[in-house]
């Protein structure tokens, strides 16, 4: 079993007015066969033991399904692995890269706030969800699910799309902190599906608007997103979210013509 | 200790009409009277998620409280395999009474027959509701759902979506749940802590809440209070668990009354990666679908235990499973092969890596498999739970077996809950995992998220309906209760005052998780997947022990009014403590082996669970009385009328 000790430079901001600095901490003996979080734990426990604060950082389920946790690990968004939550990153991967010295920042999104070191205020992408991320169905009574087949091909891809664990590392690797990947997987896993068709323009303009308003910036596609995306959510929903757009502003613009 | 019997409240009759009849009779509010009620739900999963999108719907002024920094965190999220549904699209026989008659089964006839032929019949509805909501589930080509079998039914009656079931199934609540607040009748509080339950003139009216992110104690004030808090597993320290899950809100409620049921029955599930060293933090689930395929095995020599497993020839593997149970062979009931792979370990024929001087794993291989279908088959079958396995451990299952090893994954005890799924404090009601409603002593696979969709979809809204209607006595009784009014600050000065004692013990030594861990351990040894009056007893002894010198020595950095999470992280240890000790002394006094609880003193000459239903027929709910040592003990007497108790065999 290797063991390595590694120096961390790990970003601190006691609390949103804080301005924060990096701060260096040694590893010591850090295992291969340990998660990066492990990791961060064991430094932990002894900067308490020493009187000192830990390092605060979201985290819950440790398997790569919650999406709460986020770090930018040396310029990547959950760190070096594809298609890994910095959760499930383990640190052979980092001993294999040959890093001895590890660079810790929180995701950095002016929609992000930074709580305290490495904790963020995503709740951004839960008000995107609200302003229409879902079907209006109300609870009992539907019909029998067989009722209406979908295609298998349809409902991969709508799975495909619903993948997203909502963790917002495509905001943070993005240059301009765009929101696109996110916003457009949820459009495109409802707007795929036949009972997500009655309200499709109006969710697509609705989450969209809620985007912008949210203060998130545009996608003029370096496809960071895609990379850093730890379920490998595919860019090509954006260009789907782009078309579905467009057309229901065209649509609305209509509607108002015609009223009037 | 008290003994009263407990009263279910269950309707009677024919089995198949109690649910309809009872709801027929339940009492109505008006759509335009719902907005006056106030519901508090603590918890965002199935459970929780669910019943507040469907009440807050309904019209009913609902306030959700979660400690993620979003609902759509619960742990619900991780569930992977499946959930139940007695549809019988594959028209293999499927019903909602075979549904029904295997949960009781499986349950090893420690369940409630109304709450469980209930949950089966309302299987059915829950995935037409989530279709509804844009669930994809897994289908055929001819477009209808696909449905495969799971954790030893003899139908395939589970759906999934991947792996990820739990997930889709969450976000399709999550979405429900979002359009509510959207339309202004839910209002959701994200990292928030429930710390103490509000219980005034008999009745739950509100929490205590800590705000995670300022520190700020809180008091809510509502008209009836609903628990979906989820399971207490990490009582274990390592469990498949999320790092936060915690029991601090069932163990608060049952400090201020209600009673605790059955909290020695926790499910320990045979297929999770085991611990690579001391700084373990939680332990990951490997599906048990896995088991289809996956033959377990260790070396029958001590001397291979290191060998390269490839290495290992034939006649010299154990696939002790196989042997002992022919029909079922790696398909035997979770506990059973659990149970089976402590023993080959504990002989010292456990293989990987060595933690704490002991190996503790066994082989999960997939050669036999991958020479019969191929490669691409079984990539197709696992390919996810392959990859996941490889990050997490460095191996390569296509290559070298898998090292698998049981951990604790479920928690069948809970709060005590009547049919209403109402506790024994008026007004508090409970979902999901945080009840010991519908499992028994053992839950089948993929039964835990159709039981949390049920309860959140289609009971609680209705019961708590009931409970709250101006045509009950309850729902106008209700005394007014202000959020200045002493019994609310009081609580909330209690709670301020047992935070700022945690986070300035007299000694401070140690971190909250270095006594977490202790506690993790003897739970483990002494209450896990094999208990004896001896180990009890001394689990008895030790846990007071460490309670009190964790009160002494825990150390807490930075201050209470801010973002703190050693000090979340000291209240939920100080609740563990207590809950413990609760169950090692329900393990003790359940004088009988049943599903999850195994006591070595209670076992078939075949080495299998012995019940004692004449003694032992009853749900256990203890009542608080000051410490959990002196817990008085009540029992709700449980009949079978529909399936006659037998003894499992898996021979
Ligand atoms: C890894 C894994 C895989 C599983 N796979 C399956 C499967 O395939 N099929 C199946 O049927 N079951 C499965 N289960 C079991 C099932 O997922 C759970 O039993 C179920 O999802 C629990 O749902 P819940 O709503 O009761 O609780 P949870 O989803 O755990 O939600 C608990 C909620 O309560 C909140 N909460 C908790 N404590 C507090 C507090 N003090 N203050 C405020 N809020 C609080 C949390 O924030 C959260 O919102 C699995 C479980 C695990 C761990
Ligand atoms: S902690 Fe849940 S995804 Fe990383």
């Amino acid at each position: 079993m290797k063991t390595k000790n590694l120096t961390l430079n790990v970003w601190r901001q006691r609390s949103k007015s804080d301005s924060g600095r990096f701060e260096k901490y040694v590893a010591k003996d850090v295992n291969e066969h340990m998660s990066f979080l492990e990791m961060l734990d064991v430094v932990n426990e002894e900067l308490l033991e020493k009187g000192e604060e830990p390092i605060a950082f979201d985290h819950d389920c440790r398997e790569g399904i919650c999406g709460m946790c986020g770090l930018v690990i040396n310029g990547y968004a959950h760190g070096p692995q594809e298609r890994t939550t910095a959760c499930q990153l383990h640190m052979r991967k980092v001993f294999e890269l040959g890093w001895d010295e590890l660079w810790i920042e929180p995701w950095r999104a002016t929609s992000f706030p930074v709580i305290k070191d490495l904790a963020v205020d995503r709740s951004a992408f839960d008000r995107i969800m609200q302003a229409g991320g879902y079907i209006s169905i109300r609870t009992g009574s539907p019909p029998d699910a067989n009722e209406m087949p979908i295609g298998k091909h349809v409902a991969d891809m709508a799975m495909d799309a619903a993948e997203c664990i909502g963790c917002g590392a495509c905001v943070a690797a993005c240059p301009n902190a765009s929101a696109s990947l996110f916003t457009s997987a949820k459009v495109s896993h409802l707007g795929l599906l036949p009972q997500g068709q009655a309200e499709r323009e109006d969710r697509v303009r609705k989450m969209v608007g809620q985007m912008d308003a949210e203060g998130f910036g545009s996608c003029t596609n370096h496809g960071e997103c895609e990379k850093a995306c730890p379920k490998g959510i595919s860019i090509d929903w954006i260009a789907r979210m782009n078309r579905e757009f467009l057309k229901a502003m065209v649509t609305a613009d209509n509607e108002v013509e015609e009223r009037d | 200790m008290a003994n009263t019997e407990l009263k279910s409240h269950e309707p009677t009759g024919p089995i198949e009409e109690r649910w309809r009849e009872h709801k027929a009779h339940q009492k109505l509010t008006a759509p335009h009277n719902r907005r006056k009620y106030k519901v508090i739900i603590v918890g965002s999963g199935l459970a929780g998620g669910a019943a507040a999108a469907s009440m807050g719907e309904m019209g009913y002024d609902v306030h959700c409280f979660c400690f993620q920094d979003s609902p759509r965190r619960a742990h619900s999220i991780a569930a992977q395999g499946g959930i139940n549904a007695a549809k019988n699209y594959p028209n293999d026989g499927d019903s909602v009474y075979r549904l029904f008659y295997d949960t009781v089964k499986g349950g090893d006839f420690r369940s409630r027959e109304s709450n469980v032929y209930r949950l089966a019949e309302l299987s059915v509805n829950i995935i037409d509701q989530a279709v509804a909501q844009g669930v994809p589930f897994a289908r055929e080509y001819g477009g209808l759902l696909a449905n495969r079998s799971f954790g030893g039914a003899q139908v395939s009656r589970t759906f999934y979506a991947r792996g990820q079931t739990g997930q889709q199934l969450l976000l399709g609540a999550y979405s429900a749940l979002s359009r509510q607040i959207e339309a202004g009748t839910v209002k959701m509080y994200p990292r928030h802590s429930m710390q103490d339950l509000i219980v005034h003139d008999g009745k739950a009216r509100g929490i205590v809440t800590r705000n995670l992110l300022n520190g700020k104690v809180e008091a809510h004030v509502a008209d009836v209070v609903l628990l979906c808090t989820g399971g207490y597993g990490n009582v274990f320290y390592l469990s498949t668990n999320a790092m936060g899950s915690n029991c601090t809100a069932i163990w608060q409620a049952h400090k201020r009354g209600a009673y605790m049921a059955n909290p020695c029955y926790t499910q320990i599930h045979p297929t999770c990666i085991p611990r690579s060293g001391e700084y373990q933090s939680k332990l990951t689930l490997m599906s048990e679908s896995l088991r289809n395929d996956g033959r377990v095995w260790v070396p029958r020599n001590k001397e291979d235990v290191t060998k390269d497993p490839g290495k290992i020839p034939e006649a010299d593997r154990y696939y002790y499973l196989e042997e002992k149970y022919g029909s079922f062979g790696n398909l035997v009931p979770r506990d059973v092969a659990s149970r089976n792979a402590k023993y080959v370990c504990d002989q010292g024929l456990g293989v990987g890596q060595e933690v704490d001087g002991e190996r503790r794993a066994v082989y999960l291989d997939f050669k036999t498999a991958i020479e019969r279908l191929g490669k691409d088959t079984i990539k197709e079958r696992y390919g996810n739970l392959f990859e996941m396995y490889e990050r997490i451990t460095g191996d390569d299952p296509y290559e070298t077996p898998m090292r698998i090893y049981p951990a604790t994954h479920y928690t069948m005890g809970g709060l005590w809950v009547d049919y209403n799924l109402q506790s024994t404090i008026e007004g508090l009601f409970v979902g999901g995992e945080a009840n010991f409603s519908d499992h028994g002593a053992n839950r089948l696979g993929a039964s835990a998220l159709m039981q949390g969709l049920a309860d959140g979809y289609f009971v609680l809204p209705f019961t708590i309906g009931d409970y709250l209607s101006p045509y009950q006595k309850t729902g106008v009784d209700l005394a007014k209760l202000e959020l200045d009014d002493k019994p609310v600050t009081d609580a909330v000065k209690e709670v301020e005052a047992r935070l700022e004692k945690l986070a300035n013990a007299p000694d401070p030594k140690h971190s909250p998780d270095y006594f977490h861990r202790k506690l993790g351990n003897i739970i483990w040894q002494y209450c896990g997947m094999a208990r004896t009056a001896e180990g009890l007893k001394t689990a008895l002894q030790e846990i007071p022990k460490l309670r009190e010198q964790f009160h002494r020595e825990v150390k807490v950095t930075g201050t209470a009014d801010g973002f703190n999470q050693t000090l979340v992280k000291a209240a939920r240890v100080a609740d563990f403590l207590e809950l413990g000790e609760l169950m090692c002394l329900d393990a003790l006094h359940r004088e009988e082996s049943c599903g999850g609880h195994f006591r070595e003193e209670h076992q078939t000459e075949d080495g299998e669970a012995k019940r004692d239903d004449e003694n032992f027929q009853y749900a256990a709910a203890w009542e608080w009385q000051g410490v959990p040592s002196s817990a008085a003990l009540h029992k709700e007497h449980l009949e079978f009328e529909y399936v006659k108790p037998t003894q499992r065999s898996y021979k």
